[in-house]
Parts: structure tokens; sequence; C-alpha cells
């Protein structure tokens, strides 16, 4: 055996060549080996790519590419930014340990992207995503959808009061939109396809009605692009009246407009100072007195990043503060006991399978080949049924009016009134998943000691050891390769495993992995499951890598 | 070397049979003893009962019937681990975990002897098969040979008595396997152990034995020291297990003065020794060593019958001749001889007449 790599190859012949002569080693063509060399194995290497690309295709998209984007889910948080941008932006100046009130602007930011958000649907996706970290601001964004829309219509009663002309589209399209622009809005027609004309603004308007042109603009390009309609015949939202009354009584110099309407223009001007008006402090108060409350902007000012650690700290029951991340009270940690739970499960779950599966698989290994393979069946059999199956099979077997419990009423062991409780708790999950998960560990135990020969028990016992040590000094630990195989696999397996848990785990016996799949399916709050899936993958590979130190990865055979 | 005073039974199978199947006998009815400090080996082809011997001795295999002794104590009973007999297995199965040290500290350990000895025991073991620098080694790092070694200092560590060893040399190569057959006979004399080693290799059962007893069929065919072996076969079994063996078939035609005049097939007389034959017209097989077949008939006694052979193939081996010749009807007679300055190289299709002493070919059973 050790003959063998003393033995020359053929590689010796070129490192001696190599070492003799001081330039490179020329192929028979004249060209340096080691270009030849690389050219002959360039076919071979590319050859060997295209056999694995279906493979190494179908797990990169099925297999990295979920992981990484569920990794990227944990951290990303652009929702906020993205919904409220100058929001965000206004709230910097702010100081939110001081327990004031954010200023005016803010408000009036968040009335203009909250306004935008809701007629796009998404202030309730936006409000959704802050209840996780403030119960009730899902509630208070939905509310707040409907009242911003009033607070615009005091506005927009008033200028038309005013003028019927307001009411119209076509007014607000002559005075914003270029000439250009109308003739061509008013020649496009719904059913050719295409959108309509592109909004281009009335060359100075920008600059007269600052807030009105931007509003304007955000109108016409949601007609023309949510809706699919023209913005020159659609009535504009009450948002645009809003802007253009603060851009009339912010001191807009109507004198110098020329174009059309001015007129009406000079009309607006002139009454807007008159209008019944409100603040946008005062007006999100009468939504909901939670806007005049610090949380809320608080909430949002600590989560308007576009990557956060919210997720991961709420993982480890923490939360983030204004005064930076800090513990959840007593009451609302979960997740460390769920962590903890799934851990010590899983051990109890893997120790019981090495228990249970050891001897098993010694007897496979040690009996003829024949009827090792016969038993092997039986191994295998639970692995051919389904996994419902078999965890239904365990509810009917451990429930108290179940199996077990009918036979120890009957034998009188345990009175008919005092049943024993042995599902949906911790018991019956690992009853259910030692069972389950039995062969992941009798399969590789048995390959090992398969290839333990006997003689090593034989030489123990003729030099004068006792069954018993000659099992323990010379048998197991040959066979410890395949306990680390089987442990790992268990182990990695159950500290995942869901379904079983979900079934008969009740409310104790649940796992981390129960938590992951009702913020998936349930409360859809993904970045939470992707930070607990995270956290849970992260501890696998901290497993492993501490297994790899202790015992050492070549010591684990699967076969 | 061994003292015939004490020649009383160490280990003894007395009307020893062995079943796997409850159908057929592996080993069938077998009696041996031998004395403390002799060197046996039990050689015989595969599935002859060898092994299923000496794994009865070892008590890896109980006797389906009958009494194996060990110093006067019948040990059908005995659990292995209590017999105290050391062991070499075919594999040398050293136990990979361990190193060569711990190996061969495991037998001390068992037997609870303290750590200065063990320590003491090791480093002289090691140094009996000149291993003394391998104790931290793993058995993996060792070569072939060296693990033999191992194997052969482990068995012997604890003092054994009786040393079992079930072909310890199949797995080396010929020249490292004539050098560990000297090696362990100089150790087992050293030592004074008694040893029952089991071989098919009958060059190994020849220069390492004082006594051999040749298996076949789940008997012992013949226990004899190997010159008696090689020279004195007593059935044909044995002439032609060991060493190499010319035999001719034929018919007793009469028997004076303890020497056979046999008729062969074709008609051609010959004499022979009778050994298993008694009656004139009984059926025989004459086995000649090929070293014993003489041309040079001035060296033949007076009288002596003689064969016409036909040189088939003559083969240059160096230190001798090969001469492949026809004789009585078949092309398989092998002669040797030396290669002296003086002797005849003969040329196939050369005829020539061949004979032998009376005394050198023996009359065995027909079978």
């Amino acid at each position: 055996m050790s003959n063998a790599s003393e033995a020359p190859t053929p590689d010796d012949g070129l490192k001696l060549t190599d070492s003799e002569n001081t330039g490179p080693v020329l192929a028979a063509d004249g060209t340096p080996l080691k270009r030849s060399l690389g050219r002959a194995l360039r076919r071979q290497k590319l050859r060997a790519l295209m056999l694995i690309a279906p493979l190494l295709i179908f797990v990169l998209l099925t297999f990295i590419a979920p992981i990484a984007d569920m990794l990227f889910r944990s951290v990303e948080n652009q929702i906020v930014s993205e919904t409220l941008p100058r929001t965000v932006v206004a709230l910097d100046d702010w100081d939110s340990t001081t327990g004031d009130l954010p200023s005016e602007a803010v408000y009036e930011a968040a009335y203009y992207d909250i306004f935008i958000a809701a007629e796009r649907k998404l202030h309730t996706r936006l409000g959704s995503r802050l209840n996780y970290e403030l119960t009730g601001a899902s509630s208070l964004f939905r509310k707040s959808g409907r009242g911003l829309d009033d607070l615009g219509e005091v506005y927009q009663d008033q200028f038309e009061d005013l003028n019927e002309a307001w009411e119209d589209g076509e007014t607000w399209a002559l005075l914003m939109g270029s000439g250009d622009w109308q003739d061509k809005a008013y020649a496009w027609e719904k059913s050719s396809g295409d959108l309509a004309p592109k909004l281009e603004l009335r060359e100075g308007i920008e600059e007269l009605l600052p807030k009105t042109a931007a509003a304007y603009s955000s109108f016409a390009n949601f007609v023309r692009v949510d809706d699919g309609d023209n913005p020159a015949t659609e009535d504009p939202w009450s948002l645009v009246y809003t802007a253009f009354w603060q851009d009339l009584t912010g001191g807009a110099n109507v004198a110098s407009y020329s174009g059309p309407e001015a007129e009406l223009l000079m009309e607006a001007a002139n009454a807007a100072s008159g209008f019944e008006s409100t603040t946008f402090a005062e007006g999100f108060a009468d939504i909901d007195k939670d806007w005049a409350s610090t949380p809320i902007w608080q909430t949002i000012k600590t989560y308007s990043p576009k990557y956060t650690s919210g997720y991961f700290l709420n993982s480890v029951d923490m939360q983030k503060t204004p005064d930076g991340p800090e513990l959840r009270d007593a009451n609302e940690r979960i997740y460390g006991i769920l962590f903890k739970r799934t851990m010590f499960m899983s051990m109890v779950i893997t120790i019981s399978c090495i228990m249970l599966g050891y001897p098993v698989a010694w007897i496979l290994a040690n009996l003829p080949a024949r009827t090792a393979n016969l038993l092997m069946i039986l191994v295998l059999l639970p692995f051919w049924t389904s996994l419902l199956v078999r965890t239904s099979a365990w509810k009917v077997m451990l429930q108290q009016q179940g199996v077990i419990n009918d036979v120890l009423v009957w034998l009188g062991l345990v009175g008919d009134g005092d049943r024993l409780v042995m599902i949906n708790n911790q018991f019956g999950t690992i009853v259910a998943m030692t069972h389950i998960l039995l062969p992941f560990m009798i399969l590789p135990l048995y390959s090992v000691m398969q290839t333990i020969p006997p003689s090593y028990l034989r030489a123990a016992k003729s030099l004068g050891a006792t069954n018993w040590t000659a099992f323990w000094r010379v048998y197991f630990p040959q066979s410890v390769p395949g306990i680390g195989a089987g442990s790992i696999l268990v182990f990695i397996l159950s500290i995942g495993y869901y379904i079983t848990p979900e079934i008969v785990g009740g409310t104790t016996g649940t796992f981390i992995s129960n938590r992951i799949a009702y913020h998936i399916s349930s409360s859809l709050n993904w970045g939470l499951a992707a930070a607990l899936g995270t956290i849970l993958l992260a501890v696998v590979m901290i497993l492993y890598w501490a297994y790899d130190k202790i015992v050492g990865i070549d010591n684990v055979k699967l076969g | 070397m061994v003292d015939t005073a004490s020649r009383e039974a160490f280990v003894e199978f007395e009307r020893v049979q062995k079943s796997y199947d409850g159908e057929t006998l592996v080993v069938k009815d077998l009696n041996l003893a031998l004395p403390k400090g002799e060197f046996l080996t039990m050689l015989g082809p595969s599935g002859s009962g060898k092994t299923t011997c000496l794994m009865m001795l070892a008590g890896f295999e109980t006797a389906t019937h009958g009494d194996i002794r060990l110093d006067g104590v019948a040990i059908n009973n005995i659990p292995p681990h209590k017999r105290g007999i050391g062991m070499v297995f075919q594999n040398y199965a050293l136990f990979p975990h361990m190193t060569v040290a711990e190996n061969l500290s495991f037998p001390l350990e068992v037997r609870k002897i303290g750590k200065s000895d063990r320590e003491k025991k090791v480093k002289r073991a090691l140094e009996m098969v000149q291993m003394g620098d391998f104790g931290g080694r793993r058995p993996a790092q060792l070569s072939g040979g060296q693990q033999q070694r191992i194997a052969l200092a482990r068995a012997l560590v604890f003092e054994a008595e009786l040393v079992l060893m079930d072909e310890p040399l199949g797995a080396l190569d010929k020249q490292l396997r004539e050098h560990m057959q000297f090696e362990i006979k100089r150790i087992a004399d050293d030592l004074g152990i008694t040893v029952v080693y089991v071989t098919h290799d009958q060059t190994e059962a020849l220069t390492m034995s004082d006594r051999v007893a040749v298996f076949n069929d789940g008997k012992i065919q013949q226990l004899a020291p190997p010159d008696t072996l090689y020279e004195a076969p007593e059935n044909s079994f044995v002439a032609q297990f060991i060493g190499e063996n010319n035999t001719l078939e034929g018919k007793v035609r009469e028997i004076t003065n303890g020497v056979a005049l046999v008729e062969l097939d074709n008609g051609d007389l010959i004499d022979a020794k009778p050994i298993n034959v008694s009656q004139p017209g009984e059926r025989t097989r004459v086995s000649i060593r090929p070293e014993r077949v003489e041309f040079n008939l001035d060296r033949l006694e007076e009288g002596s019958h003689t064969l016409k052979a036909e040189v088939q193939e003559f083969i240059y081996m160096g230190d001798i001749f090969r001469t492949r010749l026809k004789v009585a009807g078949k092309d398989d007679f092998i002669i040797k001889t030396r290669n002296a300055p003086d002797q005849v190289r003969l040329k196939p299709g050369e005829v020539v007449e061949i004979g032998w002493q009376a005394e050198d070919c023996r009359a065995l059973d027909a079978n």
C-alpha cells in the first residue's frame, strides 16, 4: 500500500528533465510542453463541463438562486424608501430621540407620498411591512389612504366652487401641458393599443407653479401608464388642487403668466388666500391621532434605509429602537426558545437514532448477504411509504384514544381516566421523527460496519479481550465514522424538519421551521422567515465546521 | 530440537469432528498430539479442513464431537479470550485505529498489567521483531512485511506458550516470504514456544516445521517430519502434493525380498518398494522423484529393470537441468539433473534407457 506511492510515476520523468534543463521543456513539434499540455487538457475540461452543464444550470436555478434570494430578503428593506421617498428625505432632519413631533415639511412630504402610494394601492403593502415592527401600522395606512383624499378635496371643492372650469381635466391640460402635447393627446385613440403621449409641461409653468407641476406630472404619468387612459381628458386628483393652492398662496407670480386660461388662473390666485385651509399636521391628526405621536415616525425613520438588520434582530428576540437594538420584553420572546428547543430535540432524536440503529446495523452487517438484503428491505420499507402516511400512523398509535393507550388500558396498566398524553407534545415529535429518520442512521452505519472484517473481533478475543472489551476497544472505534455520518445526516435533517412536528408536535413540540413556514404562508413576513432560515443555515454550517474540527470530515463515511 | 523426554502432549486433538451443516463432515475423526516446543504445520489444499482445525483450537469454532486438550485440560468450553493462545491472522488484523505500540499493549491492558511493565514488554517484543523504532506508527503506514512482524510481536507479547498462525505469509512477495519464514522459525526456537502453523505452501511447510500434518478431505493423510514426508510419502496424495513427482500406473506382478515387480499398463516391468500394496495382482501407482531417476545405467544394481525413454524437451534452469521424457506411453515424465561439468545434456529426439534404485520408487495406492 505505501509502496504504491513511492513507486515512480510518469511525472517523475518530466520533473527530472525540468530540473536539469533551465529552459522550458518542449514538445515534439517545438511548442512549450506546458502550452501543448494545456491545449490537450482544455478540450477535455470543456467536454467535462458540457457534461455537467445541465445539472449545474439546474442547481444554479433551483438551489443557489433561491438561497441567494432568501439571504437577500433577510436584509432587504427597499419598500419604505421606495414608497415614501419624500418623507424619508424629510425625516433626515428630524431627531427621533427628543420626543418632538416632526415638522410640517415631513407631514407635507408624507401627504404626497401616501397619496400617490394610495392611488397605486401600495400603501397597504407598506402598512403590512411596518406592522411587523409597530402594531397598528397596517390599519393606520389603510385609513390614511382614504383620509388623505378628503384633505385635498377641501381645496378641490373650493376651486370648483370658484369656477366650474376647474372641474374639467381639459382645463388643467390646457394650463399645464404644452400645445404640442395637447394636439397629440387629443389625437390619441385608446383603441390604438399604444400608451397615451407622455406629458410635456408648458414652458415656464414649472417655475411658476412648481408643486402643481410635480403633482400634475405624477397624476398624468399614473393615468397614462397605470390606467392606460388619456391624462388630458381625466379629472385630476385632489392632490393637484392641494399643490395648486400651496403654489398660489406660496407667492407665485401669476401676473407674469401669459398663456391660455390666464384669467382663470388670476381669479384663482386672488381667491386662494381666502380659502378655508388646514395644516398637513392637523390633517393627519384628524385622520388618526397616531399620526400625532412619535412611534409611527420613529418606525418609519428607523426602517427608512434600503437594508436593515431588523429582521435578524427580530429573529433573536430583539428589536430596533431609536436608542439602538435592545431585547424584547420577556413575554414577547419566542425565537430563542424555539431555536433552543429545535437544537435540543434534534439532539435527542439523533441520540435515539444511534441507540436504535446501531444494533440493527450490526446485525445486518454480520448476517449472510442474502438474509441481510431481505432485512434491509424492512429497514427501507418505511422509506418508500409516504411521509404523511407514516406521521398520521403515529397519530393513530399515540393519541389518547389510540392503539397504545387502548392496549395499556386493556392490560390494566393505566386507568381509563388518566390515559397517557403522548402526542401533540415533544414526546410525540421525538418518537415520530426518530422512526422517520432511522434509515438515515442505519444506512451509513451498515455500510461502514460491512467494511470492518470480523477478524478484528477475533484477534481481540484471541489477545484476551472479553466480548465487551473487544467490541468497545476494537469494533466501536472503527464504526465511529458511520455514527458520525449518520448523526450529521439525522441532525441536519431534523433541525429543518417541518411536516412531522406540524402534525404531531402540538404547541410544545414544534420546531423553528414551523415558525418559518408560518411567516412564509400565513403572516407573509418573508423577511423574517428569511432571517430565521439564514440563522438556521448558519447554525448548521457552524456545527458542520465544529464537527470537522473535532472529528474530521474525512472520518465520515457514507459507504 | 524436540527433546524426546518431554514428548508428552501439550496440544491434543482426540477424535475431533466438525460439521457446519449437519450433512457433511469438514473434519473427520482428527487425532493429533504435539509436544511442547514443537513447530507443527498443517498443510493441505483449500477446503481440506486445516483452517477449521486451527479455529477450533483458537476457540472460534466449536468441535461437533471429540475433545481438544491444552496442557491436559479440555478447552472445548473455554471461550477464546481465556485460552491464552496467541494468534497471527492471515490479513494480520492489526487494529487500524491504534498505533503499533497500542496494538501490542492491548493484550497486556486487558490482562491488567501495570503501565511500566507494559511498556517494557512492548519494547522487548518490538525489538524481538526488529521494529523497535516503529511504536508510534499506525498499521496503515507500514509495509506488508512490517505489519507481519507487528502481528507476530502482538501474538507473542503476552507470553503465550502456544501460537497459532493462519497463513501469515500469504500476502507477501516471494523474497520477503522466504525471509520471514526464517525469521519466524528463529523467534519460535528462541522463545521455545509451540507453534501450529497453517499454510497451503509446501515449501513453507518443509522449511519451517518440525513436523508437517498433510490434510486432505478432512483427514490427516500423513504426519511426519519434512524429510520423511518428502522421501517416504505414505500414500499417493502426499506423494503428489509434496514436491515434484513422477507417477506410473500398473499392476503388482510379484513381491520378493521386499521388492515389488510392477507391470505397467503398456507391459513394461519396473522395480518398486511396496508401501500400500501387499498382494500380487493389486493395482498400484508408483511414485518416483525426478532427481532419483538415473540414466547412467552403470550406477544401477545388477539385474535392475530399465525403461526406454524418448527425450521431449530439455530445459536449462541454471542450477539444474530439467528434461521431459516420454516413458511408458506418457510424455510427462520429468527428470532433474545437477548442472555438473561432466553432466550429459540430452537433446530432444534422443532415446535413452532410464532406471532407479528400487527403494526410491514407491508403489502406493492406486487412488
